[in-house]
């Protein structure tokens, strides 16, 4: 991303597209008049984008570029910065706590993306069968409500639910399960389950609403056919269903991997990355290297490898994803 | 298509059960904020009596008059910026050509998908360097960047398909650009301008870490931030907590069942398309 920035500055294109224009205007007097007005409308069209590209360049394209470049030093955040070479990304894949932040986000990437997509094909699949459900538009409010509350009171919402006496272990005790029951996010073994459980119930509803909203696009006729075969759900779903869900599977399957490797708000406020370090995350390391004790360098080199890794896993997603969809 | 009412039964008990985890948690902290503090264990226990005084004690001691008036502040500014730049860029690349368009718009489009983590840190020292850090500032201007990536995407694919005709009559007219894009192309295209608006509102409000790293002063925290300090100060008197929790939440839940419509389509389709 930041070599298509350096290769095209905004002002060597634009000086390009108007001397192209004089050129024109000197051919013919016929092309003149509309060489000058294409001119004049290229230079329009570069004065409408530039505000926005240049809010968009100052405050995130330099800012990546320059977390390239930090990634390289060993810094503070104050004193003078050493050059430092790869040792940083050395270090990320080295340190066993940022190793380990890495391996939650994959854990966190199953209950994020793989349980919500799962769930959500299976609702749709129950669905579909009954298009004229009047109490349909409730049930999509419903599931789609946590998608839009702030991430800080979801977490808010759920430490009192894994509390002591919160609704987790009452339901246990109500059911005679008292022996399970504990603080889950103060737990090593469970703590980074119960973040992922929060992810699964924010992103179900995300995953439900875009395969129904794939669904409708699917000719009633379809389904009306391979049920004249005698087809049942398992194989209208497989047959039908399932491939016409392709492109949403994947945009969902982006959204959900990109939400869990993106994981910070939640884990910030439950537990810290603690207790120990079980449930830290490449983006808290991040911030916390680089604000709280001071490796500037090596906590940028931390976001550069999450970024790669974003970039790469929404790559390989769009490949499942029908090449007519453009 | 006709249904058996076994089916139809079974249909809806599993939608129920899954509507119901969705809503259990958001229940659960409605009824928490108005359960009498000396009551409260953070479970789910009917309240002897509706204690209505929570808010009132969160809104004082927890400072969120002022962390409401700074959301409302950044929010602002950040949908009008946003959407005056968007509709300008996005005008352009959709109705004009121009050399580097595509590289252009390209670039624009990889903030779509980065993370915060991929700027946040050089932005801050940038920021601090420049004595902005601590200021709405530091919190209006990097969230309209964030932003702008996909209301510009956003606003592109809406005049696309505005018919071309009607351009070029009133070009014909002598009408100059800026004429037509803000009397012509935009006011038919104000409700998908709306909904571009509804869901900027929204992440603006929502955001987290862009406050949590650039705001130090107390009275400049957002709610949001607000509420993460907050929590920090009375980790267990969970109904002031869930009070808090409920008035940060509320302006955008309000939002949401009054435009449902929009917030759907509009996360729904915008995110798709991509």
């Amino acid at each position: 991303m930041t070599t298509l920035l350096s290769v095209a500055p905004r002002e060597e294109t634009a000086t390009a597209t108007l001397t192209r224009g004089d050129d024109h205007a000197q051919t013919a007097r016929a092309r003149r008049a509309s060489g000058h007005r294409r001119a004049r409308r290229s230079r329009v069209a570069y004065l409408y984008v530039a505000p926005a590209f240049l809010v968009f360049a100052i405050f995130l394209g330099v800012p990546i570029a320059q977390t390239v470049q930090y990634s390289f030093y060993d810094w503070n955040g104050l004193g003078a910065a050493t050059w430092a070479g790869i040792d940083n990304y050395l270090r990320v894949f080295q340190d066993p706590q940022l190793r380990d932040s890495f391996g939650h986000a994959v854990v966190l990437m199953f209950f994020y993306a793989a349980l919500p997509v799962a769930i959500g094909l299976f609702l749709t699949a129950l669905i579909s069968r009954s298009h004229q459900m009047r109490s349909m538009s409730f049930y999509r409010t419903v599931l789609f409500l946590p998608q839009v509350i702030a991430s800080v009171v979801v977490a808010t919402i759920w430490v009192a639910i894994y509390s002591q006496n919160g609704l987790v272990n009452e339901v246990l005790r109500a059911v005679g399960l008292a022996d399970l029951a504990r603080v889950w996010l103060g737990d090593y073994d469970t703590a980074l389950f119960a973040i992922g459980l929060v992810g699964t119930w924010l992103n179900i509803g995300l995953c439900l609403v875009l395969f129904l909203s794939g669904v409708g696009n699917i000719p009633p006729e379809l389904f009306e056919a391979v049920r004249l075969d005698g087809a049942g759900r398992v194989r209208e779903f497989t047959a039908i269903t399932l491939p016409a869900l392709r492109g949403q599977i994947a945009v969902a399957l982006t959204l959900t991997v990109v939400s869990a490797l993106k994981t910070f708000d939640l884990v910030y406020i439950t537990t810290r990355g603690g207790p120990g370090n079980s449930t830290t995350v490449p983006a808290f390391e991040a911030y916390n290297r680089a604000f709280n004790t001071g490796q500037v360098g090596l906590a940028s080199a931390v976001a550069v490898v999450l970024t790669i890794v974003i970039v790469l896993l929404t790559i390989a997603i769009s490949r499942i994803e029908p090449k007519d969809v453009e | 298509m006709k249904l058996s009412l076994r089916e139809k039964i079974v249909n809806q008990v599993i939608l129920a059960m899954f509507a119901v985890f969705a809503i259990v948690p958001l229940l659960g902290v409605l009824l928490s904020s108005v359960t009498p503090s000396d009551e409260n264990t953070g479970g789910f226990a009917i309240p002897s009596r509706i204690a209505l005084e929570n808010y009132g004690e969160a809104w004082t001691r927890g400072n969120f008059g002022v962390y409401v008036v700074s959301s409302l502040i950044v929010t602002v500014s950040v949908v009008i910026l946003t959407v005056v730049l968007s509709v300008f860029a996005g005008f352009a690349f959709a109705r004009m050509n121009f050399i580097g368009s595509s590289v252009l718009f390209y670039v624009l489009l990889l903030g779509l998908t980065l993370p915060a983590e991929a700027f946040i840190i050089p932005l801050y020292f940038n920021m601090r360097s420049t004595g902005l850090t601590d200021s709405y500032w530091a919190l209006i201007l990097p969230q309209t960047a964030q932003s702008l990536a996909f209301a510009t995407f956003w606003m592109r694919n809406q005049f696309r398909s505005f018919p071309g005709d009607i351009l070029e009559a009133a070009r014909l007219d002598g009408a100059r650009d800026i004429r037509v894009l803000w009397q012509i192309v935009v006011p038919p295209t104000i409700a998908p301008i709306m909904t571009m608006a509804v869901l900027i509102t929204m992440w603006t409000w929502n955001e987290f870490l862009i406050p949590l790293v650039m705001i130090v002063s107390n009275n400049l925290r957002t709610a949001p931030l607000g509420l993460a300090f907050f929590q920090g100060q009375h980790v267990t008197d969970y109904s002031l907590l869930a009070a808090a929790g409920v008035m940060v939440a509320l302006p955008i839940a309000v939002l949401y069942f009054a435009l449902q419509k929009r917030f759907i389509s509009g996360m729904v389709g915008g995110i798709s398309q991509r």
